[in-house]
């Protein structure tokens, strides 16, 4: 998929604006996804299955979205292996439609604090205008 | 609830060692767009101070997650899986995953609970290598929806 974000690190100080980050997700890369972590879930491959147990058609993996922010975070911060604390809850699912556009994830933020050298990032995460996670936080070690 | 309360605490088997491929981190970051050098060259990670190619952040739940499966299928726990939605999910690290690493798995039910007519099911992984080093720590959080 690709993301439109600016290529270079933000300087991570209390109340830096986090900017927004927009990562396209298609079912093909749900395909990828799943092969890809394990996780094999019809859910997130499946109209069939997932409208029998009440979803609206084939959602991304939770944890798939948890990845789409954290390249944010890894992107914001510079540093591909900063992160020492990475939280969300899932709210909301992805609804993929199996279409060449899919489903558009964007992810912004602001740094909330720093303390002893982490900086403290609380996330907003949509699609569809919807937040699909809460309470997504990181906590990154800045070099 | 339907989930047995006597299952906190308890301890699922020991897995491992997860041997780190430097092959599998690169599928799993190109499956999620992440295209930094340092998932896969061993020299753009080396300029960072790691030893070899490392793993993007959510990678620890792909290693826990057979120890996690094998603590929340346990049939005698009760999961009803047509029921079952992901809640919550977080990581902590000591230091990323790298190529290389041999890693094994200690899985926990940390907490059963129940709240307005669902269950919820947290487990905690424990990742660390072979040798005994820390590496990250995982904790998972379904809800078992309730009826209605």
């Amino acid at each position: 998929m690709e993301a439109q974000s600016s290529r270079e690190a933000i300087r991570l100080v209390p109340g830096a604006e986090l900017p927004a980050q927009t990562f396209r997700v298609t079912r093909a890369d749900l395909v990828r996804y799943a092969g890809a972590s394990g996780d094999f879930n019809p859910i997130h491959w499946s109209d069939r299955v997932a409208t029998a147990v009440g979803l609206p058609g084939v959602i991304a993996h939770g944890m798939f979205t948890m990845a789409l922010a954290g390249r944010a975070v890894t992107s914001w911060a510079g540093d591909p292996g900063a992160i020492v604390e990475y939280g969300v809850r899932f709210t909301k699912p992805v609804v993929v439609p199996d279409d060449d556009d899919g489903a558009e994830v964007v992810v912004s933020g602001v740094v909330r604090g720093v303390t002893d050298g982490v900086a403290q990032l609380e996330l907003t995460v949509t699609s569809g205008g919807e937040k699909v996670l809460a309470q997504a936080r990181a906590r990154v070690r800045l070099r | 609830m339907a989930l047995d309360p006597s299952f906190v605490g308890r301890n699922g088997p020991p897995t491992g060692p997860y041997v780190v491929g430097r092959e599998k981190i690169i599928e799993f970051a190109s499956a999620i767009g992440a295209d930094d050098p340092a998932y896969r060259d061993p020299a753009a990670a080396a300029l960072l101070g790691y030893p070899d190619v490392i793993a993007p952040p959510t990678f620890p739940v792909v290693v826990g997650k057979p120890a996690n499966d094998a603590l929340i299928h346990d049939p005698a726990l009760g999961v009803d899986y047509s029921r079952v939605v992901h809640g919550d999910q977080r990581i902590a690290y000591t230091r990323p995953v790298r190529a290389g690493d041999r890693l094994v798995c200690a899985s926990t039910v940390e907490e059963i609970m129940s709240r307005g007519g669902h269950d919820f099911l947290t487990t905690r992984v424990e990742i660390s290598t072979e040798a005994g080093e820390a590496v990250a720590t995982v904790w998972s959080r379904l809800v078992v929806r309730g009826d209605g």
